[in-house]
């Protein structure tokens, strides 16, 4: 780099640096107390230089990040050794030997992994691959639909509480039976994957009409309505105090205990995980998909080629809503205790966060969406309290530099190419 | 795609790799689980029973431990959150403790205890007041250094009807787990003894403003106004209240006897009542823990210290008198004796409540709270 | 009817607190068709800000008025400065990118934000010190609508007025809502569509500064949580009266908290939020951009 340009960049950074200590000196550097109603502020001039510094750095790399995500996008993508890198990992993978070995080890390090790393690291593992379900619904209405659901927690809240009041109105009938209440959690399964479509189908009535970011205050809306009406109905839902005890599956008529319980919860979820992923991927392929994804690029062309809108839009929140109905009996068999605070707005923007991030309409970016969005933080524990402040900063710059999100979705790309004969192929 | 497929896998296997624990126990050491919300908004809530069971086990592993093994603590946030709470729970599990102090919100505690029961552990919580944790039976094996809410709820009615004299309440709260629970209570007590409630609400958390609710509760006049939730949505209660004249006495639960709440309210506290642990500072071993928080962290400690300073003492008294680390030796020991702590002479009912200890009203007055009798 | 005079006036109070924060959010949608998801932070950020000054000048010994002047103030100087901030860091690098990427930075941003305050300050509530005066005219009728309440609804008034203002009569205006319309449009007329948005971006989060005072004043506490609640009904409240319009920002406010009070006062506050999103289904049914919304075109 010349000099010249290079003095002008440190210019820049102080420039910035001095920004940033003077924007952020308030927050930062005088701390508020308030004590019997006077505030008093203490000023930590020790941190002025810290963030000036940070600042200053951070300015640096942060251009020189910029430069060169401009660079990649102009490069030919086939030169990159990344590429190179792919093509070459490819060939091998093409060898038969090496794909059978490595689809035998990844099997194995699936079924093993309970086993290998106990009950808490499998507890996490099924948190996640529920939140992957979750993140596959999602993708669904809003990658292929290209509808904005920032309600989606309301769904999963549906599937859990399916459980939950099955298990608080109908278990104790099957505990007077006889039954082992182990059942219960098959019956609740499809259940709430029903009940879930039929909640998707309501959802679906009033936003016909709606587009864009309407669509999504209303599917926001449905969402906190749910949540609210479980919180309110204490007499029915258990209210804020929740429903606990609820029973896990049972293993052919044997009670676990906990440690096996979950162990027997991971491999259920892991099936379901790979049934979600094949019927996904079915669905994108599918007369249904592509007319879901119709609607997403331009919906009076839809119209115009014979797609009924209104259909396609109840279609999509109904499937969508289905895994997340699903999902729900999965974290009620899990944590055994459900109540309204874990089906927040919140919630539902983590789950968008996983999709979007993952890449909009992708299926290993959702899968690789969620499993970063929910083993990340179990990881960051001991970052403690710092913990979110980075999970925030992760996202934004993985959104900056690669703002299709890690996987992106490889769309069939026709393109033209007119020789010199002037014809076209 | 396939390239993909193998990126995945070589994620997945590398997040496997780098999360693999090796544990190997020491064996010669008793692990006491400490669980609550160490982060997050009620982040005060929790610390301070963490820095009791230090201190607790501090001062044991000075004098030689228990039977010569020494003690050691497993320290896991939940945040208050049931799921977070049931990963904690597993954690210790699998790091093998005898015994967990904790959780601290009542909502927690019950997606943990779940694991704690099936795994035989016993679980001595210092603030989770739900009473059906313990006397709904499902959970012999835990216990709790507080009285449960009904009791709070009943201390209240009582105060009210006795002290206040009211006829009629207005009670709200805020629809959450711990707040709910104590006003449905107090509606079911305060009807009981005669008294009409007028008005029975929820108001959502975090919101601005009240007026609305101010006014109903101005439109139908109660004797006394009842709140059950925390400090934050009681101020701004207290505040509105007053300023739209309404002037009668208002009286809520230990969620917001905390200096906090003095302080965020400011002159409007004045007079407020609220039920919360009796005050115990003034015996001697209370006295003893509370300099020595002074003296390691350099400030008063918070929310439910001396009675996770109790919980800790008691659990660690039981160990010792069982001469072992069994859930059965344990639970009975807790139960047949008697320890002196920070709380005084407590021991332990069969279903898990404390004997000994209890709750009182306290009033702010000049701006502190003081203890009625 | 006394009964329903206080209630209409708690929602016209309540409308007017979260116009304050609306009216910020609208602007930016309008522009940049962005929902500023970090905007109720900004808000937070700005009556942290007042707090700290208004903490430290007091302590100087200046008469009261000059602090409540003096803070306000600085803390619009450091919202505008951090909207600003914001723009050019989160969302220009995102600005020809899929809407919800910058979506997603908005929430990292909300995320990074928040955790900044708790982490840099506390996570107590803390007491929040009125320097607002009180005004005696409003004395006989305290129980009606109290003082705050009543320079809440002014400032409220008095900053849409002066918006509308800026909108149709100034050049920035012009410039502001040729951008909205077609940004690329706009572009070729000669119109810096940067500084426009930016433009927006310091005005709408200096609404936001306003607002954090005022409310926090009103409330009496802040936290640094206080910014998603808000945000969320404000947004409500933006969205049922046309995202996008600035009068449609207050009159979905003001809707908002009157649907609020009523429901509360002859319901049950128990569905409080309910009965605003209720609302927002019937009108968005009815009339599906909202309110005083524009009805997008479609072209082929």
């Amino acid at each position: 780099m010349k000099l010249s340009k290079f003095l002008r960049e440190i210019r820049d950074s102080l420039g910035i640096a001095v920004w940033f200590a003077a924007l952020l000196f308030p927050v930062v550097v005088m701390k508020v107390s308030v004590v019997s109603g006077a505030a008093s502020v203490v000023f930590r001039w020790q941190l002025v230089p810290v963030v000036a510094v940070a600042a200053f750095v951070l300015s640096f790399v942060w251009k020189r990040a910029q430069e060169w995500s401009a660079y990649r996008s102009t490069i030919d993508k086939s030169k990159t050794p990344m590429a190179r890198f792919r093509k070459s990992v490819g060939a091998t993978y093409q060898k038969r030997g090496v794909k059978v070995s490595s689809i035998i080890l990844f099997v194995l390090a699936i079924l093993a992994y309970p086993h290998l790393l106990g009950m808490y690291h499998t507890n996490i593992m099924i948190t996640a691959l529920i939140y992957v379900i979750l993140a596959l619904g999602l993708n669904i209405v809003v990658g292929l639909g290209g509808l904005l659901n920032l309600g989606y927690a309301a769904f999963f809240a549906v599937g859990a509480y399916t459980y939950g009041l099955l298990w608080k109105y109908a278990g104790p009938m099957f505990v007077n039976a006889g039954i082992q209440t182990g059942w219960l959690f098959w019956i609740a399964l499809p259940l709430a994957g029903i009940i879930a479509v039929l909640f998707g189908i309501l959802l679906s009535l009033p936003v016909l009409r709606l587009k864009g970011d309407y669509l999504a205050i209303i599917t926001l809306a449905f969402g906190e309505i749910i949540r609210m009406v479980l919180q309110n109905s204490g007499d029915l839902t258990g209210g804020a105090a929740g429903i606990g005890l609820i029973p896990r599956p049972w293993f052919f008529g044997i009670k676990l205990r906990p440690s096996g319980a979950a162990m027997y919860i991971y491999y259920i979820t892991v099936v379901l995980v790979v049934l979600t992923i094949i019927v996904v991927r079915r669905i994108e392929d599918s007369r249904v998909g592509r007319a879901l994804e119709a609607m997403k690029e331009d919906e009076i062309a839809c119209e115009a080629m014979g797609i009924d809108l209104v259909r396609n839009k109840l279609v999509t929140f109904a499937l969508g809503a289905f895994w997340a109905g699903i999902a729900g009996v999965l974290l009620a068999a899990q944590t055994t205790f459900i109540n309204p605070d874990s089906f927040t707005l919140w919630e539902s923007i983590m789950i968008l966060m996983a999709v979007v991030i993952g890449g909009t309409g992708s299926i290993p970016g959702a899968i690789a969406g969620a499993l970063l969005l929910k083993l990340l933080p179990e990881y960051f524990r001991a970052l403690a309290q710092y913990r979110m402040l980075i999970y925030g900063v992760a996202m934004i710059v993985i959104i900056i530099f690669k703002s299709e999100g890690l996987f992106p979705r490889n769309r069939k790309k026709y393109t033209f190419q007119s020789d010199v004969s002037g014809g076209q192929r | 795609m396939k390239v993909r497929n193998v990126f995945l896998v070589a994620l997945f296997i590398s997040i496997m790799m780098g999360s693999y624990a090796a544990g190997q126990k020491d064996a010669n050491v008793i692990r006491i689980g400490v669980a609550g919300a160490h982060s997050g908004d009620l982040a005060s809530y929790g610390i301070p029973s963490v820095n009791a069971a230090k201190l607790v086990v501090e001062e044991v592993n000075s004098k030689g431990g228990i039977n010569g093994r020494l003690v050691e603590l497993v320290i896991v946030d939940d945040q208050c959150k049931p799921e977070l709470a049931t990963n904690a729970a597993s954690k210790l599990v699998s790091e093998q403790v005898v015994a967990v102090i904790g959780h601290i919100c009542s909502g927690a505690t019950k997606s943990a205890l779940g694991i704690y029961k099936d795994s035989n552990l016993v679980c001595i919580s210092p603030s989770a007041t739900t009473p059906m944790l313990t006397q709904s039976g499902e959970y012999p094996n835990f216990f709790r250094s507080i009285a449960p809410d009904d009791a709070q709820a009943l201390l209240a009615v009582n105060f009210i009807s006795k002290k206040i004299k009211a006829k009629t309440l207005a009670i709200l709260h805020d629809k959450g787990d711990y707040g709910k629970g104590f006003a449905d209570l107090v509606k079911e007590y305060a009807e009981k003894s005669g008294m009409k409630v007028l008005l029975f609400e929820g108001v959502n958390p975090g919101a601005p403003d009240y007026s609305a609710v101010v006014n109903k509760i101005g439109n139908v006049s109660p004797d006394c106004v009842v709140w059950g939730g925390y400090h934050p949505e009681a101020s701004k209660l207290v505040q509105q209240m007053r300023d739209k004249g309404i002037k009668v006495p208002f009286v809520s639960d230990d969620g917001i006897k905390d200096n906090t709440f003095i302080q965020v309210a400011g002159k409007y506290a004045e007079g407020v009542y609220a039920t919360g642990p009796m005050d115990t500072s003034k015996l001697p071993m209370a006295v003893k823990a509370i300099e020595a928080h002074k003296a390691k962290y350099g400030e008063e400690p918070g929310a439910f210290f001396k009675e996770a300073y109790a919980a800790t003492q008691a659990l660690l008294n039981a160990i010792t008198k069982a001469k072992s680390t069994e859930y059965e030796a344990i639970s009975a020991a807790l139960r047949s004796e008697y320890v002196d702590t920070s709380l005084g002479k407590i021991s332990f009912d069969a279903k898990g409540d404390v004997i000994g200890f209890g709750f009182s009203v306290f009033q702010v007055q000049n701006g502190a709270y003081v203890e009625m009798k | 009817m006394d009964y329903f005079l206080k209630l209409f006036l708690s929602g016209t109070a309540k409308g007017s607190i979260y116009a304050l924060i609306a009216l910020g959010y609208t602007m930016v949608y309008g522009i940049v068709q962005l929902i500023n998801f970090a905007h109720g932070e900004v808000y937070m950020i700005g009556g942290f800000t007042a707090l700290i000054v208004g903490g430290f000048l007091s302590t100087l010994g200046i008469p009261i008025y000059l602090v409540l002047l003096l803070s306000v103030l600085i803390s619009i100087v450091f919202s505008s400065a951090y909207g600003y901030t914001i723009e050019k860091v989160a969302y220009t690098p995102l600005r020809n990118k899929p809407r919800l990427s910058a979506l997603i930075s908005a929430i990292g941003l909300s995320m990074i934000l928040q955790n900044f305050v708790l982490l840099s300050q506390t996570e107590k509530y803390l007491s929040f010190p009125s320097y607002l005066p009180e005004l005696r005219f409003l004395e006989p009728v305290r129980e009606y609508l109290n003082s705050t309440q009543f320079i809440i609804l002014v400032t409220t008034s008095v900053i849409m007025l002066f918006l509308t203002l800026i909108i149709k009569f100034t050049k920035l205006g012009k410039a502001m809502r040729a951008t909205s319309q077609d940004k690329d449009m706009a572009q070729l007329l000669g119109v810096n569509i940067n500084n426009v948005i930016s433009a927006t971006f310091i005005i709408g989060s200096a609404l936001a500064a306003v607002g954090g005072v005022l409310i926090c004043s009103y409330m009496g506490q802040i936290n640094y949580y206080i910014g998603f609640v808000a945000g969320n009904k404000a947004f409500v409240a933006a969205v049922l009266g046309g995202i996008g319009s600035i009068p449609g920002a207050v009159l979905g406010s003001f809707i908002l908290g009157w649907t609020e009070s009523m429901g509360t006062g002859y319901i049950s506050s128990d569905y409080e939020d309910a009965y605003a999103f209720i609302i927002l289904i019937i009108i968005l049914v009815v009339k599906p951009s909202g309110i005083l919304g524009k009805n997008q075109k479609q072209k082929v």
